[in-house]
């Protein structure tokens, strides 16, 4: 019975980049921090901000603005780096606010129609409807590997 | 699967295991005589087949039980040692070595071992392999039965016999007591229990009759009796035995070894033996069987052998990395402190500070330390690996290992390994003579391979010295003007170290035939790159017809390096202490122009200027044309670059980081660190730069 509740259910860490909400199930999720110091790495691609200090472990940063060809943000006040573990990689990602904690309904998660255009659909996996919330749901294998 | 948890550590114990097999071989060939040697492997033998066994690898397992019947029947000196045996026996350690590693790689252990299987059985059969089988033993056995005196109600096997005489030149007593149970007595297997309760906490059981696993399923009638070394007097012993209620009779004699070291080579009578055979063993022995854990044999082995072995546990390595990046965070929270407390000038606090400051750097130490390894767990395949090697090439090589207690980081000395394989091939291919060559030259037969680790600073030094042929002036110029490596002209005027060390430039090989064990092409120029990959040399120091030492000079540890902080706009890089010559500071009107390339005039030599801040695309934001540069002269081999900064920070200890798998391959960026304030900065690989 807990299975099928669980099931159910999946937990997401919702974040804002520009006018939409993301979400990424905390499952991947290995916490949220502010932003700190960066330090760049050269001859890597635009998106990679640099590496920071994780307490004490070496972690990658990924712009989703950047990544997603959206243009950088003016006010930093509220952005956020999500860290992310994916299998052996540790990375995070720079978001302009964290939102949210929700359970959403596996039921409720929609396959992105197929629409070829921004670069931006190329990373989502689904689309979730929640009251009048719309969450994109991403994909995380391509958004950390470089598009064919 | 619940085996999968055992997995690691089965391999873990089977490789030490197989370790002190081949160690003990090695022993048993220098005195073959010396039975207790036998008793050595065989215990680890028979322990590693129980463990294969209840893992599931039945190759393993059968192949350590043929090995197992014929170390036994040496033991019992049903055969004797031969030279011919003892290959078959290292032939089969080769094979079980080889299955484990398949283990840990994933594999099922299967090996197709049938040869050795054959040669095993015929040698425990006593077929003429050897040609020398002691058969004369078998008929020793039905002679000489008088010496042992009747009241002695066990029997000894060589190795019980050592254990009983050094107990007793140690100042224990030795004893064998006879225990004798009431007749309607109901719980024997309980009484026997606290019988040996009482004795083991008073001394230690050597062996007992019937075995202690007989003893417990209680199959012995109303009578048992153990061999027992102890510091109490006989008296009390009985007295405190006879407190066991049920117990009738205790009967405690004092053994003099002596007895048994006459009878020494001489097989008991059988009919001494009160029960089953299995009682020729040990009760060691009997325990492991029983797949109880190994504490017992060998505390008993630590009284009567050894000084008691220091305690350990496994640790994951990971933790020990994990543990470490706690630590430099509270390093870096350490810094934060101290300009606070600097700040706020609160003397209370500052103390504290302090304190806490030099708590941590023994902490420090302690944590670095950890991760440290004897060398030994790399030299201890040499011994082995020179035997199999002399063979080969029909010499008399000695391998002599000093220091193999020195310890290195283990991120070290996971390198080592095979370049010190390929110059100890070396050694004994190319540096050691052939015996007639030797006599010829009146030096002993014998060659002489000396290993020695040692530190000195904060080095590790690792020499592999020979007493062979040395280094051939003559013949390696030949060779190196041959192979296009240097020059003719050039050639008459190299130093001797000079041309010692072209032996190690890349495609050479002087060895006129190729043989297996060294020059196939992957020459020492190989050992030479990894050595210097691990931020250390190696230098050669050759007399011809004396011999040849080459000296490898490794820092403690590859996971905290000494470099050099420079700044580049607002970033800060480290550049490795090893790779850096000399830091200078030039005129921009020094600066020359040569095919496109800016160089400067570096003490006679030219060296090309490489623009740090155009490599690493550094963002500027303003363009200041400086009069001065700020240049690192950095080498890599022969070659040297200057490195254009800003400006020198200064010289810091830093540990080593990856930079994870996600960043992967990036270029002339070898790793990262975190300075004191937290942030992070990248280390330049200067050998790609070059």
């Amino acid at each position: 019975m807990t299975n099928a509740v669980e099931q159910a259910y999946v937990k997401v860490i919702v974040f804002q980049l520009a006018d939409k909400e993301y979400a990424i199930p905390v499952s991947y999720v290995r916490g949220i921090e502010k932003l700190m110091h960066i330090t760049r790495v050269p001859k890597t691609p635009h998106y990679v901000k640099g590496v920071i200090n994780l307490r004490g472990v070496v972690t990658p940063i990924i712009d989703l603005r950047a990544r997603f060809g959206l243009p950088a943000l003016e006010n930093e006040e509220t952005v956020r780096i999500i860290i992310i573990q994916l299998e052996d990689m540790e990375v995070g990602f720079i978001v302009d606010s964290a939102n949210d904690v929700l359970d959403i309904e596996s039921a409720s998660i929609e396959q992105q129609p197929e629409v070829v255009g921004s670069s931006e659909e190329d990373f989502i996996s689904g689309v979730a409807k929640l009251d009048k919330r719309l969450l994109i749901l991403l994909h995380l294998d391509k958004v950390l590997n470089p598009l064919g | 699967m619940e085996v999968n948890q055992y997995l690691e550590m089965f391999i873990d114990e089977s490789k030490e295991h197989l370790q002190a097999c081949s160690e003990h071989l090695l022993e048993l060939e220098k005195n073959p005589q010396d039975l207790a040697i036998v008793s050595e492997i065989f215990r680890s033998a028979h322990t590693l087949k129980g463990m294969s066994a209840t893992m599931g690898f039945e190759d393993l397992a059968d192949l350590t039980h043929k090995m197992e019947n014929v170390l036994d029947a040496i033991r019992n000196e049903k055969i004797s040692v031969t030279p011919e045996i003892l290959d078959v026996v290292f032939e089969s350690v080769d094979h079980l070595e080889e299955m484990v590693q398949d283990i840990a790689s994933g594999g099922d252990g299967k090996r197709n071992v049938q040869a050795t299987v054959e040669m095993l059985k015929r040698i425990e059969s006593g077929e003429e392999l050897t040609g020398t089988t002691a058969v004369p033993l078998a008929a020793n056995e039905q002679a000489a039965t008088s010496i042992v005196s009747a009241e002695w109600k066990l029997e000894y096997d060589d190795f019980e016999k050592t254990i009983l005489h050094q107990s007793l030149e140690q100042g224990f007593n030795t004893y064998e007591i006879s225990i004798s149970l009431r007749e309607d007595c109901l719980l024997k297997a309980a009484r026997v229990f606290m019988v040996f309760e009482i004795l083991e906490k008073n001394g230690d059981v050597i062996k007992s009759s019937p075995t202690v696993d007989k003893l417990e399923e209680e199959q012995f009638d109303s009578e048992f009796h153990v061999a027992f070394i102890s510091k109490e007097t006989a008296d009390d012993l009985q007295k405190m035995l006879l407190k066991v209620s049920e117990v009738e009779k205790v009967e405690v004699l004092a053994i003099d070894p002596s007895v048994f070291r006459e009878a020494k080579g001489e097989i008991l009578p059988q009919e001494a033996l009160p029960s089953e055979p299995e009682t020729a063993e040990p009760v060691s022995e009997e325990k492991q069987a029983g797949g109880e854990p190994e504490k017992k044999p060998a505390a008993n082995n630590a009284k009567s052998h050894a000084p008691a072995a220091s305690k350990t546990i496994r640790v994951n390595i990971e933790r020990l990395d994990v543990l470490m990046n706690l630590f430099e965070e509270l390093v870096i929270d350490r810094g934060r402190l101290l300009s606070i407390a600097a700040e706020v000038n609160h003397g209370e606090l500052s103390e504290t500070v302090e304190r806490m400051s030099r708590t941590m750097g023994d902490l420090q130490n302690i944590i670095l330390t950890m991760r440290m390894v004897p060398v030994e767990t790399v030299f201890n395949r040499f011994p082995k690996m020179v035997r199999q090697l002399s063979r080969d090439l029909n010499k008399k090589i000695n391998l002599e290992i000093i220091g193999a207690e020195t310890e290195l980081d283990r991120t070290v000395i996971d390198e080592i390994g095979d370049p010190l394989v390929h110059l100890i091939r070396n050694s004994l291919d190319h540096g050691i003579e052939s015996p007639e060559v030797r006599r010829q030259q009146g030096k002993p037969e014998e060659g002489t391979v000396q290993l020695r680790a040692y530190h000195s600073g904060n080095y590790v030094f690792i020499e592999i010295e020979d007493d062979g042929a040395g280094i051939n002036r003559n013949k390696v110029l030949t060779k190196a003007i041959a192979k296009g490596i240097v020059s003719k002209e050039a050639a008459s005027s190299l130093s001797n170290k000079q041309v010692n060390e072209l032996i190690m430039a890349p495609g050479f090989s002087t060895a006129d035939v190729i043989s297996d064990i060294s020059g196939r092409g992957v020459g020492l120029d190989v050992v030479k790159t990894t050595i210097e990959s691990l931020g250390g040399n190696i230098s050669i120091e050759s007399t011809q017809d004396i011999g040849s030492t080459f000296s490898i000079q490794l820092p403690l540890t590859l996971s905290i390096i000494s470099v050099m902080l420079v700044e580049i706009e607002k970033e800060i890089y480290a550049i490795p202490l090893s790779s850096i010559i000399e830091t200078s500071i030039i005129r921009q009107s020094d600066i020359l122009n040569a095919h496109n390339q800016k160089v400067i005039d570096f003490r006679g030599k030219v060296v090309p200027l490489i623009f740090l801040e155009e490599v690493f695309e550094v963002p500027r934001t303003k363009l200041d044309e400086d009069e001065f540069h700020s240049v690192v002269i950095v080498r890599k081999g022969d070659k040297m670059a200057g490195l254009v900064v800003d400006s020198f920070i200064g010289q810091q200890e830093i540990v080593l980081k990856s930079l994870g798998n996600y960043l992967t391959n990036i270029f002339a960026i070898s790793g990262a660190t975190i300075l004191g304030n937290g942030k992070v900065a990248l280390i330049v690989d200067c050998n790609a730069l070059m």
